[in-house]
């Protein structure tokens, strides 16, 4: 068994891996979803569009859900104060999914074009919104949220729902959003082919530019705008704590103190940046498949340079610094992480393993001969 | 002080998305084995109306699994979004169920259900049975894990409150894992879902036959169906019978009130067939008994107590005294952790903590806490005996009911006739919502009989709420009426059209109602 301060560690790193592995697979098929009733402009090619992600959706979704889970056991108290803090974003995030299991599969089963289209755009919904409110979410953390504790550690949110859509967290949503659309263009390139793919690979490049500039802009104003946290007195990382007895202070560029801490760090925004050029330079030479693999790096790259900003913070309290809440007291037992932690180590290469096996069996184009052929039985 | 009126509204929402998303989880549980049975019996004897049967049944299940996805991230979310202090207070415990299920099981079963649907062109045939297989068992488990979390809100075992952290923290991971409550939850829920399965496919095949159409595809899928009927509904109410109420103190008071057993019977207790419960002068105005059968389904033993509503009052108010001793003890340390007289007091009576946390309900400041109002906590923990009293009744009479219908449609179908009589047919047609209503019933007798209790002894349900505003509750309520009413209407209408279109939707040409499939499938 490790030693609690080595498994609190661990599960900032594996977290940030469920959600990372969310955002590649949640995300190709959210940003398709987002794209669906733009780059199919025809009932038969929104059907292409769709059946892309048909087999897939729905276990790709599980990765939000686990993501879920996993905060829930191992940073139970960021779950609690999060998900009720910003409680009426959680409910439009929640709202926006529901529209996406009964869509797929409610929308082919009729064939009156108001009933598709409606569905068509209930899919867009619940594609585009659930990142847009992530990026929105991420932006308010890096700048700390309004909550404090009582002494039973009851959690009070003292904000408002408004103050959550400030300029620097919308700008963090269109990171969000485009890393998303982006990811799921390169997708659709990849498994559409003719007009379709034309319009999917037009956005790639669109999307491509503005993320570039969104993340640069964003990456500015955190380093020179926005105050950051820092832990003020010694905290004891071994043992179980109370996690309101420390001293935060809210200081100017202390976001960037890890990079200059460790600079090998450096490398995770590196990493984005690579990611974003590389996808749009194989797209272009007509190599899509290695291009997912580099969008894939770039929301490692973008999300990762999120979580390593903030480390050791996961949720920093702007009303009362001290009760922030960090990778060292806001976790679970050590038992809990440790049996957690096997419980990951079994599955998630399973999971990984019969995942891969579900898209090697489902591999190839789509096209609307495959549809037209398929009428009862696809999307 | 929470005010009553946020609890109250908390409550109805979670009970509300529950009880609806409950109406989707028991068909999915069900129908998924009888998809396996289906296929199997086309992958042995290569017969093509089995695969048909499989993948026209199958659509049906996707319908209705599409609404159980959608609205079982509701509960994931709710935990956060309204029971913060819950999530925080035992998170450490009950997270990590949750969190396996996705791992283990949601997973399993969502990647293969993709497969299940798009997978028959691209996999062998054996293949494709694997992948059936493999999301059954993914359903299956799935069930497990929340009933494994479920069970120890019933009977916390395995955890201990830490005062640093301010929570309850695992300490025995395999006691919850085997918790008897968990175990025995999960067969009985399980079984209750294969009876709606069945259930399902019987009426609908009815259906058929009583209009005469698709004569040959709804008389196989009869005979799966009752015989798999039959086989679980004598599990439901064997696996559920009173045995489980035996262990551990939250289930003895669920068993006093569903049975409104006032005092303690001399062993072996009386069954009260009919009762008129009488609350507020605890007693039944009125009682049909029938001797001996409370104590032997109970206890299965002619000596052992069952013991009444009064007698576990009186000692629920020795451990709120106890409890409340405890509380403020906690408060000192929580302000000076180093205080060892305060210490010393709470671990002689942390065990009763919370207990004495049910007086929070009513006071700010546990040290000035009245007589009167030790009174109303006593009286709080136990749940309304009426109500638990009837949906018990009503949720027994149901499974019997169902299990006449099942003997007698195994029975009609293996008797080797031609045709099932009609009756027979209009009765398992009019039996369709049966199964639900026992399953709601059920949903309510276990947790709505866990009050006054979110995990039973150890948090009350009034501090487990997220500090939300009322008009947030409002809102967010009338946010989810809202969409679940539409979602729903959507989903009986497309059930319906699927349903009477029947096998002819899958445009194989081999159906009756094929032509008009063609047409608007």
């Amino acid at each position: 068994m490790f030693d609690y301060e080595t498994l609190k560690i661990i599960w900032w790193l594996l977290v940030g891996v469920l959600l990372i592995g969310f955002a590649i697979m949640d995300g190709h098929d959210m940003g398709v979803g987002s794209l669906l009733p733009f780059v199919g402009r025809s009932d038969v090619e929104r059907r292409v569009v769709i059946n892309t992600i048909a087999p897939h959706w729905d276990g790709n979704q599980v990765w939000f859900i686990t993501g879920g889970g996993a905060i829930f056991a191992a940073w139970p108290l960021v779950y609690a104060t999060a998900f009720s803090g910003f409680y009426w974003a959680m409910l439009a995030v929640l709202w926006a999914l529901f529209f996406r299991p009964v869509g797929f599969d409610y929308r082919s089963k009729i064939q009156d074009p108001r009933w598709r289209q409606t569905w068509d755009w209930c899919l867009f919904i619940g594609s585009s919104v659930p990142p847009l409110i992530f990026g929105v979410a991420f932006g308010n953390l890096l700048q700390g949220v309004p909550f404090h504790f009582d002494q039973s550690m009851v959690s009070y949110y003292t904000g408002t729902f408004w103050q959550l859509l400030n300029p620097f967290a919308l700008l963090c949503g269109v990171v969000s959003s485009t890393m998303i659309v982006f990811h799921g263009s390169v997708f659709l390139v990849l498994r559409t082919e003719g007009e379709i793919q034309v319009r999917a690979r037009r956005v790639t490049y669109g999307a491509g530019a503005l993320l570039l500039l969104s993340f640069s802009a964003a990456g500015l104003w955190l380093a020179f705008g926005i105050p950051g946290y820092e832990l003020v007195s010694a905290v004891d990382p071994n043992a179980a704590l109370n996690p309101v007895a420390k001293t935060v202070a809210r200081t100017a560029g202390a976001w960037l103190a890890n990079y200059g801490k460790e600079p090998l760090t450096l490398l995770v925004p590196v990493l984005a940046y690579a990611g974003v050029l590389l996808a749009l330079l194989l797209v272009r030479i007509k190599r899509p498949g290695v291009g997912f693999i580099a969008s894939g790096l770039m929301l490692a790259g973008v999300i990762s340079t999120a979580a390593v900003s903030m480390f050791p913070f996961v949720m920093p309290s702007s009303s009362d610094p001290n009760h922030s809440l960090t990778v060292w007291d806001a976790v679970s037992s050590r038992l809990t992480l440790s049996i957690m932690l096997w419980v990951s180590v079994i599955f998630v290469p399973l999971i990984l393993f019969y995942t891969s096996w579900a898209y090697r069996v489902m591999r190839g184009k789509v096209t609307v001969d495959h549809i037209e052929r398929n009428e009862h039985s696809v999307y | 002080m929470i005010s009553e009126q946020l609890v109250d509204l908390s409550r109805l929402q979670f009970a509300a998305t529950a009880l609806y998303h409950f109406l989707f989880v028991p068909l999915t549980l069900g129908m998924v084995w009888l998809l396996v049975i289906m296929e199997s019996v086309y992958v042995m004897t290569g017969k093509v109306i089995y695969k048909d049967m499989t993948r026209f049944w199958g659509k049906l299940f996707g319908i209705n699994f599409a609404l159980g996805v959608t609205t079982g991230i509701t509960l994931e979310f709710q935990f956060g979004t309204n029971w913060a202090y819950y999530s925080h207070y035992v998170g450490d415990v009950f997270g990590a169920p949750l969190a396996i299920e996705g791992l283990m099981a949601f997973f399993l079963e969502s990647t293969f259900i993709g497969l299940f649907f798009f997978g028959w062109d691209r996999l062998s045939r054996q293949q494709h049975l694997m992948v059936t297989l493999l999301m059954a068992i993914g359903t299956n488990l799935s069930a497990l894990w929340i009933l494994i979390a479920n069970g120890w809100m019933q009977n916390p075992v395995g955890a201990e409150f830490n005062d640093a952290t301010m929570r309850m923290e695992l300490t025995d991971f395999w006691a919850v894992l085997f918790n008897m409550d968990g175990q025995a939850k999960f067969v009985h829920t399980v079984s209750a879902g294969y009876v709606t399965g069945a259930m399902f496919v019987l009426s609908v095949s009815s259906w058929y036959l009583l209009k005469g159409r698709d004569i040959e595809f709804a008389k196989r899928s009869f005979r799966i169906a009752a015989a798999f009927g039959l086989a679980s509904v004598c599990s439901v109410i064997v696996l559920g019978d009173e045995s489980g109420y035996t262990v551990g103190e939250a289930q003895q008071t669920k068993l006093a009130a569903l049975e409104a057993m006032w005092e303690t019977e001399p062993a072996p207790a009386s069954f009260n067939l009919i009762a008129w419960p009488n609350e507020a002068e605890q007693k039944n105005d009125f009682a049909i008994q029938i001797p001996w059968v409370m104590g032997l389904i109970g206890t299965r033993s002619v000596t052992k107590q069952i013991p009444g509503i009064k007698d576990i009052k009186e000692k629920n108010r020795e451990r709120i005294h106890s409890g409340l001793r405890a509380a403020i003890a906690l408060d000192k340390i929580r302000q000076d952790a180093t205080d060892a007289d305060a210490r010393a007091i709470f671990n002689q009576h942390k065990k009763d903590l919370g207990f004495g946390l049910l007086l929070r309900k009513y006071t700010a400041d546990l040290t000035t806490v009245t007589p009167e109002q030790i009174d109303r906590a006593v009286n709080d923990t136990i749940p309304k005996v009426t109500p638990m009293f009837w949906s018990f009744r009503a949720m027994v009479g149901i499974g019997f009911l169902m299990l006449a219908l099942f003997v007698l449609a195994a029975y009609s179908t293996l008797s080797g006739r031609k045709r099932h009589p009609r009756w027979l047919l209009k009765w398992a047609l009019w039996s369709l919502p049966l199964p639900w209503l026992a399953c709601e019933l059920g949903w309510v007798i276990a947790e709505y009989g866990r009050q006054p209790w979110t995990i039973y002894g150890v948090l009350p349900t009034h501090l487990s709420v997220s500090r939300l505003s009322v008009e947030s509750l409002y809102g967010s309520l009338a946010g989810f009426i809202g969409f679940y009413t539409v979602l729903l209407v959507v989903e009986i209408y497309l059930m319906i059209k699927f349903a009477r279109l029947g096998p002819g939707s899958l445009g194989t040409g081999r159906y009756d109602a094929d032509q008009h499939a063609a047409a608007h499938a």
